[in-house]
């Protein structure tokens, strides 16, 4: 919900996340990865939003840079007031507790050696001064919080399928009762079956905690379930944002619109009678992106204009943000 | 209607099992199918379900040990491919049977350019010298979209993206024209954008070409798209088969019913909640003696212990291996029927 009675807990502005391509025996600077190349964005307390586009184009890049687990290049990221990117090291560990994140592989994120209740009280002992037994308290209640039985506090990782390493990965991530979680593709690695489990836990935790999520994806129909709003990505930019249905009724940018295209239907019938937006070639290198508009390569409606003007990101409708040269009155 | 035309590929009741550590894994139970000329036959199924190595096991590719194929009939072409000598199975594999991997890097060589690794087997089985083989190689390239391919033939797979590798791995199973090309969820590791591609390319080759595909794949909108007939396994097992427009429209089993409603869409009607399915699949340590799918069934009764549900038929060219009739809503009479004995 994008209405203003809503209080924003996550501004994201003009955040820049380069990575330095280096060459020679010199390690020598080269160039830049831009994979986020200036996104700003506002995510309100208690909502979902979607993040999503293609492999490379800079989610999880983004995701991390918000909760700083890079130095971002350039940018802001405020959270509930606080400024993370310009935090010392000590405040910044204060703020830690608020903000987590969930991890796509819940294989590689957990770590082998450790028991799931070992695991899930980390950060227990990291930011808390809780006793044992008040520990032990903890980590039962967020066991029995994600569905995963008592029983099972003392198995390892290896022990478990993947919804329910998953399962433990949102338990150690609620453990400080954060207020803003990151998650990242938290159920590409799951079967179909499993995906459901996960998504509904995560729904009925933002229900009963009051969490917000930033829920990073490339599946659009399960980003369609759960999230509030999306954003959409492009090679390090974000192209539009929108709420849920204004995104997936009447998306504006051609890049949305070919990606909701690409998308088969479960049902013949559709299937059969579908129009799709077949993308030609593929995503150009976020090293040496395209001049003018970014999509411009690829984009079924390119103009003159778009190959050497960038497009600006900006309101078209109430709500409804944009980059696209074919969008460029400003709402209101 | 394709009724008439005798099947390319007939498998019958093929079992396959692994070796393993903690004891056997009955990976693939009594599998039973065909595949006519032409046509586009979907497989679904979770991970494990053992489609793969359904696949796998009728051309020969499973390492053994700790594969072993333990019983069934493969017919392909006047052979029976699992009483094949190895020589024989690599004269088959090609001209006969191609295969794509999900992942191109792992069936890619690194070390050889595109075109050699286009160039070899065209020599190899279509007894081709070499200046024809590279005239063939830059054209099965062009076939299927990659665009300079004359000058691509030069390069290495790691200077390909993964939606062109996967593009250079369908040509080079192409490059023998085979009769039957099985692909191996050859789009999951692609972006949607890219995925679209291939699938038009897919349509586009099966117009031009008229082989017959094997398309194994996790989505079910994938199948909806492209498939005429659809397969799908849980725990080893068929449990559900018929024509695409069939078994979308009447799901006759428990397991497809739910996935089909599992799956949100990003067009039409939005679910305020996701069904689900709870549980997890079987691991297989024996050939199951009671429905796989019984501890997740919600619709779960007696019969379902006591045995294996047969596959049964429930509409034209449709089957499905559960005790529950969904026409009648009630039990299966053979169940009922049984249980007065
Ligand atoms: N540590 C790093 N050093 C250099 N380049 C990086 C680094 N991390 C990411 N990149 C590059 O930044 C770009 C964005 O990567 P990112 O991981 O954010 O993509 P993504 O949208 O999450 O993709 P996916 O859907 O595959 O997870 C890519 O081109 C990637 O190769
Ligand atoms: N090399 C192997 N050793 C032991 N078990 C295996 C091996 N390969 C596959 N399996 C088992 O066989 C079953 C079917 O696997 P597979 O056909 O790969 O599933 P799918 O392709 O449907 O995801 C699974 O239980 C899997 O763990
Ligand atoms: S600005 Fe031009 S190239 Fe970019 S998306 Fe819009 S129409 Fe296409
Ligand atoms: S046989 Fe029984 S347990 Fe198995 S799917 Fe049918 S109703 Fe469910
Ligand atoms: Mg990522
Ligand atoms: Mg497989």
């Amino acid at each position: 919900m994008f209405d203003g009675g809503k209080r924003p807990l996550v501004e994201v502005e003009g955040l820049k996340m380069y990575f330095p391509i280096t060459a020679g025996l010199f390690r020598a600077k080269v160039g830049d990865v831009k994979a986020v190349d200036d996104v700003t964005f506002t995510i309100y307390e208690g909502e979902t939003l979607g993040l999503v586009g293609e492999s490379g184009c800079g989610k999880s890049t983004c995701g991390r840079a918000i909760l700083r687990l890079y130095e971002p290049t350039a940018g802001s990221v405020t959270i509930d007031g606080e400024d993370v990117l310009a935090a010392p090291p000590s405040e910044l560990r204060a703020m830690r507790p608020k903000m987590q994140m969930v991890f796509q592989d819940p294989q590689a994120s957990l770590n082998p050696r450790m028991t799931v209740a070992g695991i899930i009280g980390e950060p227990l002992d990291e930011h808390t001064t809780l006793t044992k037994p008040q520990k032990l308290a903890r980590i039962y209640e967020l066991m029995d919080k994600v569905g995963l039985n008592r029983d099972f506090a003392n198995r390892y990782p290896h022990e478990f399928s993947g919804g329910q390493r998953q399962r433990i990965g949102i338990a150690r991530a609620l453990a400080l009762n954060p207020r803003f979680i990151v998650c990242d593709e938290p159920i590409a690695a799951l079967d179909v079956s499993i995906q459901a489990q996960v998504v509904n836990l995560l729904e009925e935790l933002q229900d009963s905690l009051g969490l917000t999520y930033l829920f990073i994806s490339h599946d659009l129909s399960m980003v369609r379930h759960i999230a509030d709003r999306v954003a959409v990505m492009y090679l390090g930019r974000i192209v539009e944002l929108a709420t849920r249905d204004a995104l997936y009724e009447a998306p504006l940018h051609p890049y949305t619109q070919a990606l909701l295209s690409a998308v088969p239907e479960p049902d013949p019938n559709a299937e059969s009678t579908r129009q799709r937006i077949i993308l030609k070639g593929d995503v150009p290198s976020p090293a040496n992106p395209p001049k003018g508009c970014n999509f411009c390569t690829r984009c079924p409606k390119v103009m003159d204009l778009c190959r050497s003007v960038e497009p600006e990101f900006r309101e078209v409708a109430p709500g409804h943000f944009t980059a696209c040269h074919l969008h460029n009155q400003t709402a209101g | 209607m394709r009724e008439e035309a005798q099947p390319v590929l007939e498998v019958t009741n093929l079992k396959t099992i692994f070796r393993t550590r903690g004891g056997e894994v009955h990976a693939v139970n009594s599998v039973s199918f065909d595949l006519k000329p032409g046509e586009l036959l979907g497989v679904v199924g979770e991970s494990g379900s053992g489609k793969s190595v359904t696949m796998m096991s009728l051309i020969g590719l499973l390492p053994s040990p700790p594969a072993e194929v333990r019983d069934g009939r493969v017919m392909f072409d006047g052979l029976d491919l699992l009483k094949c000598t190895p020589a024989q199975l690599r004269a088959v594999r090609g001209p006969g049977v191609g295969f794509i991997f999900q992942d191109p890097m792992t069936s890619l060589n690194p070390v050889f350019t595109v075109g050699y690794q286009l160039r070899e087997p065209l020599m190899k089985h279509m007894g081709m010298t070499k200046a024809q083989a590279q005239v063939r190689a830059q054209e099965l390239l062009e076939l299927v979209g990659i665009p300079d391919a004359g000058r691509r033939l030069k390069d290495f797979p790691h200077q390909f993206s993964g939606g062109m590798r996967q593009r250079v791995m369908i040509a080079i199973a192409l490059a023998c024209d085979p009769k039957v090309l099985i692909a191996d969820e050859p789009t999951t590791a692609l972006d949607v954008t890219i995925q679209a591609q291939i699938l038009e390319l897919v349509k586009d080759l099966r117009q031009k070409l008229g082989m017959a595909i094997i398309w194994i794949t996790h989505d079910l909108g994938v199948i909806a798209g492209i498939a005429d007939r659809i397969m799908v396994m849980y725990g080893g097992q068929i449990v559900e088969h018929g024509t695409v427009k069939e078994v979308f429209a009447k799901p006759r089993h428990p397991y497809t019913r739910a996935l089909l409603q599992t799956v949100p869409s990003v067009r039409g009607e939005r679910a305020e909640k996701l069904n689900v399915i709870e549980g997890q699949p079987p691991i297989l340590r024996a050939a199951p003696a009671a429905c796989p799918f019984r501890d997740r069934c919600s619709l779960r009764f007696s019969a379902c212990d006591a045995a294996n549900p047969a596959r049964y038929d429930v509409g034209p060219g449709h089957d499905a291996a559960c005790f529950w009739d969904f026409d009648a809503n009630a039990p299966r009479k053979e169940v009922t029927e049984k249980a007065h004995v």
